[in-house]
């Protein structure tokens, strides 16, 4: 297994949000983690990645626990995460947003660069001066994904890439998310659209108030209507 | 006409080095959102120590080498100041570190006169750069030109710094989202430890550099940070350019205030502060701040009420107090009364600060207006002190009615620099109205009536005055009025969606700590006998933030705690130790090492810790 989240517990003060969460993503997978609102899905990823204090678990990357590293560690491992309100850096151009994930090749992890990455996002490429801030809410989650990218993740963590978009953006970003599992990325997404994720992952968990409810292949929700309605339908 | 152009580069001389100071300054908070005051004191080090090594090393390289080389010995101790001691606090509450800055100050303030002696030293010319060229028919020192360059070359170099590194890059998106920067892989602390040298090295340099032209002495930290901080915040805090423009302009007005507005000189500078930040309320160069308001503990462990035993305990509290005149002579109820007075200044600005979020910088201006308030009753009016007691704070009351109306248009450390600037506006009227105030001589005199006259019922009288001062800001913390200000704290927005409106809020909220501030001053006044400018300088606003800060931010009554423990520590040491502000200096980072959260803070915690304790042993003994 390429992540192996286990007996995953966390805490915002006493407001215990996440319990015993387990999750797997094997190399070259995408696997989705579908909710609704506030069902734990980005506590999910952030405690993965070292952003919520509190939490207790295994959480085993490339065989080796990092529950108890910093995030900024856990990030030069080789997990990139991209987070749901895409945090472009406002006061920096696209190509200085770039150069802020930039990290050295890792083995065993697609290497990219800057001209790489205008090459998923040719937009990106047309906009290179201009500053975050002044950019629409997809181009930010192109750069936001972009940016993370430079770090030479093998493994990445998308919050809900698809939240906020236009239908068409929605599609363009089903494509590059196929487009990076090709390069051989691992990806972990929360999704609420069930039909973007449908689209693009091999496996899916649902979480629902803070507990995994139901693990299985993509195949298989599909064939259980039950389970879908009950902790996805809204 | 050509004196006036000579006079002009003066200025832009000056400004040289506050440019230096002042954009480390912003530069630190930009990215470490820590307000350093001991800014100044590694300013003034850097000069020290230049000082020295010029002396010793010989010759152009001697003298280059040695100013270089002092700014980078300063860089060096910033480093290990930031690894030993900011890093522990940096998720303390905001301002926290303020506390622990202001320590270091102290213990710098009495390191050089321990090092260096009292006496101000006159460093060596820069050789190359002796004498003067003349300049329209006036002489101009070389030296002073060669600053006037070397302005804009700093400026050229931290702007390409910041423009062309990827270290430049990783500060300005630190600057914005921190989280966001360790998540892509950066290493936070190393990236703090870094902008804190810098910002520190900027700073010795800015020392190191004023040694041709003036003095060094151990009085130029204080001067130097006040100005650091206007230049900051007319700026913009964070923008290098606002300092840089920020600079020229409070130099140009140092040089020409003197000469056509001599009665004003003083306070010119933040009279022109406080209009610009009135129109432009995050400074010239700067932008609007995002940033939401810590608040984790709050959330954590909501303020309650006192419960019926602690309010047998604060009421027992109160009648030993009041036993202290059977056990005590005099002395003590004197300084007993002293702490007490300075209880309830402590209290009215923790009252603002805790339960309405505004740090003021300037209190100390609505303690002097109450003091400077009682004594024209008593002694221009010749009324009697109960007279006096009532009506002096009423001037307290009408600064703070003025001054807040403006204030509370701000927020955060504009803010902050804003009740500043209106506090030294007050101080330098106390100080240069000498036909209304007597100056610097200020008003003597001024005694109690004389049932009050000895020592032990004026102590009672404080102490009932005190006691229910405090009583009465902690239930206002408790009363609607107290819920709607800790709304507008926590979240403007949603407060004003609610329909409260936060200005109103919180100029009422300034106005009551403006007066019961102005209270403890006319009581202070009656204490002493005496009312001085000091009473509403800076030096007192920044003791009762310590008090706050030290009783701890995020309790209700902490400041009452902070109060007594630092006033009473002061005044003994002061009695006992030669180098006293070494020792509270270090009192007070010790203290903010051990009790990140304050004393009240530390002792609610322990508290809280243990029927959870007690909660987990029974739930182990269920299973």
């Amino acid at each position: 297994m390429k992540l192996s989240v286990s007996q995953l517990d966390s805490f915002y003060g006493p407001a215990h949000i996440l319990s015993d969460v387990a999750l797997d993503v094997g190399a070259g997978e995408v696997v989705a983690l579908l909710g609704r609102n506030g069902a734990g899905k980005s506590t999910t990823l952030r405690s993965i990645m070292g952003l919520v204090p509190q939490r207790t678990g295994r959480i085993v990357f490339e065989g080796r626990d990092i529950s108890t590293l910093q995030t900024h560690e856990i990030a030069r491992l080789g997990l990139g995460y991209v987070p749901e309100d895409r945090r472009i850096f406002t006061e920096l151009t696209v190509e200085e947003n770039l150069m802020v994930g930039r990290q050295p090749p890792r083995k065993g992890a697609p290497a990219w660069t800057r001209d790489k990455v205008f090459s998923l996002f040719p937009n990106l490429g047309e906009m290179r001066g201009r500053l975050g801030g002044r950019m629409s809410g997809g181009e930010q989650q192109m750069l936001t994904i972009g940016r993370t990218l430079m770090g030479n993740p093998s493994l990445l963590l998308l919050d809900e890439p698809s939240e906020g978009l236009a239908p068409k953006i929605v599609e363009e970003m089903a494509e590059v998310v196929l487009a990076m599992k090709r390069e051989g990325l691992s990806v972990l997404l929360s999704e609420q659209n069930l039909h973007f994720a449908r689209k693009i992952s091999d496996r899916a968990s649902i979480i629902e108030k803070g507990r995994i409810r139901f693990s299985g292949t993509m195949a298989e929700l599909e064939a259980n209507p039950g389970i879908r309605d009950a902790y996805l339908a809204v | 006409m050509e004196f006036l152009a000579v006079q002009f580069l003066t200025g832009l001389a000056s400004a040289a080095s506050l440019f230096l100071v002042a954009s480390g300054l912003s530069i630190i908070f930009g990215v470490t959102r820590i307000v350093n005051f001991a800014h100044g004191a590694f300013y003034m080090l850097g000069a020290y120590l230049a000082y020295t090594l010029t002396e010793r090393l010989s010759g152009p390289l001697g003298f280059w080498g040695g100013l270089l080389t002092a700014a980078l010995a300063i860089a060096a101790i910033g480093v290990i100041v930031e690894i030993m001691l900011l890093r522990r606090i940096y998720r303390a509450p905001e301002l926290f570190q303020l506390l622990a800055t202001f320590g270091l100050t102290l213990m710098v303030q009495d390191l050089v006169v321990m090092i260096w002696g009292p006496e101000d030293l006159v460093g060596p010319r820069a050789p190359g750069l002796k004498g003067a060229i003349e300049i329209f028919g006036q002489l101009v020192p070389r030296y002073d030109l060669f600053l006037i360059v070397l302005g804009p070359t700093v400026l050229g170099l931290l702007w390409l710094l910041f423009r062309r590194t990827r270290w430049g890059v990783l500060v300005r998106a630190a600057t914005q989202d921190r989280d966001m920067v360790a998540a892509l892989g950066v290493n936070q602390k190393w990236l703090f430890t870094s902008v804190f040298a810098l910002g520190v090295f900027l700073a010795g340099l800015g020392g190191a550099l004023q040694i041709p032209r003036d003095a060094v002495s151990h009085a130029m930290d204080l001067r130097i940070i006040v100005e650091a901080f206007v230049v900051v915040v007319i700026g913009g805090l964070g923008s290098v350019f606002g300092a840089f423009i920020a600079a020229v302009i409070v130099s140009e007005l140092n040089a020409f205030g003197i000469l056509i507005l001599p009665k004003i000189s003083l306070v010119l500078v933040f009279l022109v502060m406080a209009a610009i930040l009135v129109f432009r309320p995050w400074g010239l160069f700067g932008r609007a701040e995002g940033q939401p308001r810590q608040t984790l503990g709050l959330t954590i462990r909501p303020w309650k009420p006192f419960t019926r035993t602690e309010r047998i305990a604060a009421a027992l509290a109160a009648l030993v107090a009041a036993l202290l005149p059977l056990v005590d002579g005099a002395y003590a109820l004197t300084v007993a009364a002293e702490i007490l007075v300075f209880t309830l200044f402590a209290a009215s600005l923790g009252f603002l600060m805790t339960v309405g979020g505004l740090s003021s910088f300037g209190h100390a201006a609505y303690f002097g207006l109450g003091a400077y308030g009682a004594a024209f009753v008593a002694k221009s009016a010749g009324l009697p002190m109960e007279v006096a007691l009532l009506v002096g704070p009423l001037l307290g009351l009408a600064g703070a009615v003025v001054f807040g109306w403006f204030c509370v248009r701000l927020s955060g450390v504009y803010f902050a620099m804003l009740t500043l600037a209106f506090a030294q506006i007050t101080w330098s009227v106390a100080f240069q109205w000498v036909e209304g105030t007597g100056g610097d001589n200020g008003i003597l005199g001024v005694w109690p009536s004389a049932w009050a006259a000895n020592p032990e019922r004026f102590y009672w009288l404080v102490l009932a005055i005190t006691a229910t001062g405090i009583a009465a800001l902690r239930a206002l913390a408790f009363s609607p009025f107290g819920y709607a200000m800790r709304a507008a704290r926590d979240s403007d927005l949603r407060a004003e969606a609610i329909g409260i409106d936060r200005k109103r809020v919180q100029w009422t909220a300034f106005i009551v700590a403006g007066t019961f501030a102005g209270i403890a001053g006319a009581l202070f006044a009656f204490l002493k006998g005496s009312v001085f400018p000091e009473n509403l300088a800076i030096p007192l606003s920044i003791d009762g933030l310590v008090m706050v800060l030290l009783g701890g931010v995020e309790t209700v009554s902490g400041a009452v705690a902070g109060a007594i423990v630092y006033k009473a520590l002061a005044i003994w040491l002061v009695s006992q130790a030669e180098f006293s502000k070494l020792v509270l200096g270090g009192v007070i980072v010790t203290l903010v090492v051990a009790f990140p959260k304050g004393i009240v803070g530390f002792i609610e915690d322990m508290r809280a810790r243990r029927p959870r304790a007690k909660a987990a042993a029974v739930a182990e003994a269920a299973e």
